[in-house]
């Protein structure tokens, strides 16, 4: 059956913010979904609290609500637009749950509405554990033995019939959240504790260890016709014990023959009928033992996934998409094949090349975390390579993770390291391939690793044979072709081998240049070549046949953000995409490079030509070559995808490659301290005083000039990392021991730290001419919190005309003196009513697609089209920026970060602490829109972390520096009927101004005598509705901590700067007093 | 490592290594797109004189085991692969890939660009090839070598790949019926899946004629797969007449459905590089679904596919179709008790999908039987 006509209009529940296991994966496959609907003519509502993605851009949807996900919200929105229609399988989890509310609340009754691709029982029965085993049962696979427990002491019970290790499964949670692997009864209490905590319904499973098993992943589609097919098969490096968002994975399975992996999709088959997804995609999950083969089936998502992605980039089979199309109606054979075009989408893509998927984690940014790698997802990013071989793949990906400590290395390793990494790989964590390889190369053979990791020995082989050609190459002699070539077959990169040769990286590209040793670029086409390709997706490998077309129309490479990290995600996709958009429009072919896996940019329908590569000199240069081989290049867009690509500007104009846009020496001019210091000066423009310092003596002798609190920090880095305020000379010598190995070529600024200033942010576009000032953001935290941490309004709050006409004016003398062309972002400070610059990076900022939002205006395109030289005065006359004037915001915008505290735990099994630095934490971002700062701030603080009180009880406890402007708001949470607690010195404060309280113990102090409990104790009892903890300057001091992590791991607000304290009154006064609002963007922008 | 070269008929030559036997080999150069099975592939005897290019590009991953083969022997001419493994990881293994192809004698080549290669047979079509490792041969003397083979077209090989006397394989329980299956190449798995369903299959030699044929009073006659070219097959094609004009329930499948095509009068045509591997896309145009299915076959029957037709034996109809490229991969006679496929229900290697084929053929029997 095609098209269902009853269907004219669907709500699309997208995935809310960017968390652990939540990542911008969905905004790929809701981006799709909305291109699909539209294209039938259906009339798209989407909700989606992300303003980063590229789904919630007004094109994509007739109304789009960026506003709280949560089923009161949409019930409003269901009322107000009456879809026929609501799907919410694409927005990960959140939708789903979101839905299931929906169903529950009874809004899909009252108002008539179906809910597409999956039904709430379907949900339930491949979600619900026990029916999920009972239909494993009846179709004839296994579980693992398993009890459900709802409490603690079902869970003891329980155990003593499974034994230890014992696996814990919170139910209804995503990215395997709350989960993991029990050794014994303490860590069994805590870890079972945590997950009934987190499970909306207090259910964990507790299962019988299969930890060392094979791990297999099968994404499975069904149409309403009960057409099956399986799209990619998924086999993970790491085995069971890892989850698999953490684990290398690699598609297709290399170590199954046909008999087994028939058995893994037989099951799969049955398991989606059995289930009932009706339309649409899931994935299976499944151990396998590698002594005798037993399958035991894990578990099964029925909705599309973070796998999904993968597996769609992986393949070229856009499982979104379809699962569309076939929620509206369509068959699987209805649907074209994009790439083959002949073909239909009924069949199984086949691959003649491997994929590798590797984690990126960001254990730097919580130093106290534990590094073990368990059933619970704690990396935050991920890279994909695609080689004609596993090698070939592994090594691309490797170094696709812009990590040195990533890529194989070969130093001299000795016998005693060797015992030590086999001793510790037993333990995985961020890096134990590399201690596998390094543990090889210096002899540890196949069997000893495989006994140590449980890793296929298929794989330990790859690693052996790649040990095995450094040693080759390492070798005194001539870099013969043959032995260039076998290298660099199998994944070598040029850096690589001039490390093992003892030369440049440059001499060996040379060397390899003149022996005529290039990529060739191989199409992802679905079918192994057995039809035509006309997607021109390409990834390298060294083989005899290229495949790039010739082309005529002039060509725009554009640079994407590789995997996505804390300080570099999702936005930078979003500048990216929209310059592929807008110079296509613009008549240009655009040729995007990218290896991150989730992104809509890496969506072969983004751009005329997709290059799956990391973001690598060399890898770079190469499809460069190939591009300028194939037709004109006009050249290469290094400004969108934020420090990766600008990292690469130099080298790649070094070797002759036109950067286009702001230039590198431009960049440089910025991000260099003294230069830019100099420009400032020039312009008669203040910054914080500072110093550059390559040593600790210099250091110290810069502190003191400039007088303590100092904001240190290396040079030439994204998200703060390694930023802190110190207060003393101890402070700082501790800080320069750590930081010198963070760059070792950059060195380290010391900044005068200005207290209690406002934190401005400033999105702008020059052409050399003329300035567009975009957005001034005000930063609700003050300055010392990281911009990325911070939450922030637009149109700015405090900051008065004047002072908004001297930005400008510095904004634009800045971008004049850098010589920009394209987006500059600068923050500044106000201070004492001076305003100071704190830098300037002039290229796409994390804030550009929540700025383009607020006011409407496409930054991203603007930045594009006048990198390729057009101008501000034209894009007016074109429409693409407003005629006259600045970004002008419509109503007020609140941004708030999405931190993820709750993923982390310190080795002795208690939470990180939560509180909010110089260096930046936050994974994603929310917003919020209404015509109000407190509505704004209301519906923000709602779709970051869940509702806000709006009556009870809340807890204060400020530090000394905080207690004077902390009084206000607290004067305010009284007069909003809140009970007030606090801690002796707190609220011996708060009572001397008036307001009262009662005083509760700190932790320190322990029950009192007549057995009064600690504020631990309170907030773990659940009496508190809201925490006020602001932290006593740096590092974890005892009590403060405990409260943090106490009111994290309950899930209870926890607000750590008086800044954020009174935004919480103005919010909850708004809440207190009328409903929220909702209003599409489209309305907003009309 | 030695120097090996793949070369095909159109002068285009590919240099790799040499990998398992050295020496030379001949025969059709056709690829293969599964990314499992390549030991089912190896074993199977419709790979008869051809030169298999895998385009999956690890091979030898999993080793080889007793269970998995297909028949007593590899029967590929060649073996073209990109990455063969150097170490075998499963826990059914019981040798290496390359030892095996060593010890049966099979020349391979690895370290080719086999996606150039598929491109190559997918453009110009299937053709002669050969593999020459540890030769001294100049470029234009291969050529010259492999000009001299025998081309696939016109080609007779059932000979080589049946049975010489019958074998009975005895039915699963209880037996419920008793069949020849006349072997043109039979894979292990098809009388495996009839014995499953209580039949008894007496493999039967492919010169055995109608009488010899009836001699086992059988419930139903199958056709089985196989290597050639099915224009060569007068006599078992007038056996199948035989049989259709004394209503014995009749199952083919690959070669045996071109057989029964041809039979029926249709004619079969070479594809240009044909249907290799385990993800086809074929529908059931009675109920319109879709199955995944494995295919071998470089031959096809050619019917109409839109509206019934009229045979000596009565009305029939395509059944199934490949939703790829429309080719027919299904026929079935509505007044008499015969079908066939074009594709492999028994799957061995690829997908079970289309393993209600076998019921249906059980069905027919019974219908029969009852009737």
């Amino acid at each position: 059956m095609p098209l269902d006509t009853t269907i004219k209009s669907v709500l699309v529940i997208g995935s809310g913010p960017i968390v652990i296991g939540q990542a911008c994966e969905f905004d790929y496959s809701g981006t799709q979904a909305c291109r699909v609907l539209r294209a039938e003519g259906i009339r798209v509502i989407l909700i989606n609290s992300n303003p980063a993605t590229i789904m919630t851009d007004p094109e994509f949807a007739d109304a789009t609500y960026v506003e709280p996900i949560t089923p009161e919200i949409i019930e409003q929105i269901i009322a107000h637009e009456k879809p026929d229609a609501v799907l919410a399988t694409l927005g990960g989890q959140t939708a789903l749950n979101a839905a299931i509310g929906l169903y529950e609340r009874g809004t899909l009754k009252k108002y008539g509405v179906r809910l597409i691709g999956a039904d709430v029982e379907a949900i339930h029965r491949g979600e619900n554990r026990e029916l999920f085993r009972g239909i494993v049962e009846k179709v004839g696979g296994e579980s693992a033995r398993s009890k459900i427990c709802h409490t603690m002491e079902e869970i003891m019970e329980a155990v003593v019939h499974l034994n230890y290790p014992v696996v814990v499964r919170p139910s209804f949670t995503m990215g395997g959240l709350g989960s993991g692997i029990a050794f014994n009864e303490a860590e069994l209490r805590q870890i079972a504790g945590a997950g009934l905590r987190h499970s909306p319904t207090s259910e964990v499973l507790l299962e019988e260890s299969i930890i060392g098993w094979k791990e297999y992943e099968l994404e499975v589609m069904r149409d309403h016709k009960d057409n099956v097919v399986i799209v990619c098969s998924i086999e993970n490096l790491d085995p069971m014990g890892v989850h698999t968002g953490d684990s290398i994975t690699v598609a297709p399975a290399m170590t199954l023959t046909d008999v087994e992996y028939q058995k893994l999709r037989d099951l799969s088959m049955n398991i989606i009928r059995e289930v009932g997804v009706e339309t649409g995609g899931c994935n299976i999950q499944f151990a396998v033992n590698p002594d005798n083969g037993r399958i035991i089936v894990i578990e099964m998502n029925p909705r599309v996934s973070r796998s999904s992605a993968l597996a769609s980039k992986a393949t070229g089979f856009p499982i979104a998409k379809i699962a569309t199309k076939l929620a509206i109606g369509y068959t699987l054979d209805e649907i074209q094949n994009d790439i083959t075009k002949v073909t239909p989408a009924s069949f199984e893509p086949t691959l003649d090349y491997v994929v590798v998927k590797v984690p990126r984690f960001a254990f730097e940014k919580f130093a106290d975390a534990d590094p073990r790698l368990t059933t619970t997802m704690k990396s935050v990013g991920e890279a994909m390579a695609i080689g004609r071989s596993f090698s070939e793949a592994l090594m691309k990906s490797l170094r696709s993770l812009e990590r040195k400590e990533a890529i194989f290395s070969w130093p001299v390793v000795t016998q005693t390291e060797m015992l030590s990494l086999l001793q510790s790989m037993k333990i995985p964590t961020e890096y134990r391939l590399q201690q596998v390889q390094k543990a090889m190369w210096a002899g540890a053979s196949v069997e000893q690793v495989y006994e140590a990791t449980k890793i296929d020995r298929w794989y330990l082989r790859q690693i052996e044979i790649i040990n095995e050609q450094a040693l080759v190459i390492s070798q005194p002699g001539e870099l013969s072709k043959e032995l260039l070539r076998t290298a660099k077959a199998q994944g070598f990169s040029d850096s690589q081998i001039a490390i093992l040769r003892g030369v440049s990286e440059d001499e060996v590209r040379r060397a390899r240049h003149h022996l005529d040793i290039r990529p060739v670029y191989k199409t992802v086409d679905t079918c192994a070549a057995e039809f035509e390709a006309f997607t021109p997706y390409y990834y390298s490998s060294y083989e005899e046949e290229t495949e790039v077309r010739t082309r005529t129309t002039p060509a725009v490479i554009i640079l994407g953000s590789g995997p996505n990290r804390i300080g570099q995600g999702i936005e930078f996709d979003y500048s990216c995409v929209h310059a592929s958009f807008t110079l296509r429009e613009a008549g240009y072919e655009t040729i995007m490079v990218n290896c991150n896996p989730e992104t809509v940019s890496t969506d072969y329908d983004t751009s005329n030509r997709l290059y799956f590569e990391p973001l690598t000199l060399e890898d770079v240069l190469e499809v460069v070559h190939a591009e300028t081989q194939a037709g004109p290049v006009l050249g290469v867009i290094t400004q969108l995808g934020g420090q990766t690509p600008l990292g690469l500007a130099a080298g790649l104009k070094a070797n002759g490659v036109t950067i286009l846009g702001t230039s590198p020496d431009a960049i440089n001019l910025a991000e260099e301290r003294g230069a830019f210091g100099n420009i400032l000066a020039e312009q008669g423009l203040k910054a914080p005083q500072f110093g550059m310092a390559s040593s600790q003596l210099e250091a110290t002798t810069i502190a003191h000039e400039i007088g303590y609190p100092v904001l240190v920090r290396p040079s030439f880095v994204l998200g703060g990392r390694g930023m802190e305020i110190v207060y003393d000379d101890a402070a700082l010598g501790g800080f320069i021991t750590r930081a010198t190995d963070i760059t070792p070529d950059h060195p380290v600024l010391v900044d005068r730290f200005l207290d209690n200033a406002v934190e401005i942010d400033v999105d702008a576009l020059f052409d050399g001419h003329e300035l567009f000032l975009g957005g001034v953001m005000e930063h609700i935290e003050e300055a010392g919190i990281h911009s990325g941490d911070s939450a922030c309004v637009l149109p700015s709050m405090t900051v008065t005309d004047e002072q908004r006409a001297e930005i400008r004016i510095a904004t634009e003398k800045i971008a004049r003196g850098v010589d920009v062309r394209g987006l500059i972002n600068i923050q500044f400070a106000i201070a004492d009513d001076t305003l100071y610059v704190l830098e300037a990076n002039p290229r796409a900022s994390r804030t550009v697609p929540f700025v383009s939002k607020a006011t409407g205006v496409p930054l991203a395109k603007a930045a594009a089209r006048i990198s390729v030289g057009s101008t501000i005065a034209e894009l007016r006359a074109e429409g693409l920026l407003p005629t006259s004037g600045d970004g002008v915001a419509q109503g007020v915008s609140v941004k708030e970060a999405v931190l993820p505290w709750n993923r982390f735990r310190r080795t002795d099994g208690r939470g990180v602490d939560a509180v909010l630095g110089p260096e930046m934490r936050s994974t994603g971002e929310v917003m919020g829109i209404s015509p109000t700062f407190g509505e704004s701030y209301a519906k923000s603080q709602i779709a970051a972390f869940g509702p806000l009180p709006k009556s009870g009880t809340v807890f204060i406890s400020l530090a000394d520096k905080d207690k004077g402007t902390g009084i206000e708001p607290a004067m305010g949470f009284s007069d909003l009927g809140f009970h007030i607690l606090a801690t002796e010195g707190t609220a011996i404060y708060l009572r001397k101004h008036g307001i009262e309280c009662t005083t509760v113990r700190k932790n320190s102090e322990g029950t009192g005598a007549m057995g009064e409990k600690t504020i631990v104790d309170i907030i773990n009892s659940g009496e508190i509705n809201l925490v006020i903890n602001t932290p006593v300057g740096r590092g974890t001091r005892a009590d403060g901590w405990a409260i943090r992590t106490a009111a994290v791991q309950r899930s209870i607000p926890c607000i750590t700067t008086t800044a954020g304290f009174s935004a919480a009154v103005d919010a909850i006064s708004f809440l207190q007093s009328s409903p929220l609002s909702i209003k599409s963007l489209q309305e907003w922008l009309a | 490592m030695a120097s090996a070269y793949l070369v095909l008929d159109d002068g285009r030559i590919f240099e790799g290594f040499s990998w398992a036997a050295t020496g030379k080999t001949f025969g059709e150069a056709v690829f293969q797109t599964g990314m499992t099975g390549y030991q089912e592939t190896l074993t199977d005897p419709s790979y008869h004189k051809q030169v298999v290019v895998m385009t999956a590009p690890h091979i030898g991953n999993t080793g080889v085991n007793e269970t998995d083969n297909e028949s007593a022997k590899i029967w590929v001419a060649g073996f073209v692969v990109r990455n063969p493994s150097s170490v075998t990881s499963n826990w059914r293994a019981q040798n290496d890939l390359e030892a095996e192809l060593i010890s049966q004698g099979i020349v391979g080549i690895q370290g080719v660009d086999t996606r150039a290669i598929t491109r190559h047979l997918r453009d110009r079509g299937a053709m002669r090839v050969g593999i020459f490792s540890g030769l001294e041969l100049t470029r234009e003397e291969m050529v010259v070598e492999v000009r001299k083979t025998e081309a696939m077209t016109g080609s007779y090989l059932v000979r080589d790949v049946s049975t010489p006397t019958t074998v009975v394989i005895p039915a699963i329980g209880t037996k419920k019926f008793t069949i020849a299956a006349i072997d043109l190449g039979i894979k292990g798995a098809t009388p495996r899946a009839l014995a499953e369903r209580g039949v008894e299959v007496h493999v039967m030699p492919f010169n055995s004629s109608y009488a010899e044929i009836m001699a086992i009073n059988p419930d139903g006659v199958f056709l089985s797969n196989g290597p050639g070219d099915p224009s060569t097959m007068t006599d078992v094609i007038d056996v199948v007449r035989e049989l259709l004009v004394a209503e014995v329930p009749l199952f083919g499948i690959c070669f045996g459905h071109q057989i029964l095509g041809r039979a029926l009068g249709f004619e079969t045509y070479k594809l240009q590089f044909g249907h290799r591997g385990i993800n086809q896309p074929v529908m059931d145009k009675n109920t319109g679904k879709v199955e995944i299915t494995a295919h071998n076959h470089g031959f096809a029957v050619k019917a109409p596919i839109d509206a019934e037709f009229a045979t000596v034996f009565g009305r029939g109809e395509v059944t199934h179709t490949c939703l790829n490229d429309g080719v027919v991969e299904g026929l079935q006679l509505l007044d008499r008790p015969a079908f066939s496929v074009q594709y492999h229900p028994e799957a061995a290697a690829g997908p079970h999908d289309a393993a209600y084929l076998f019921d249906r053929f059980v069905d027919l029997m019974s219908k029969k039987v009852n009737a």
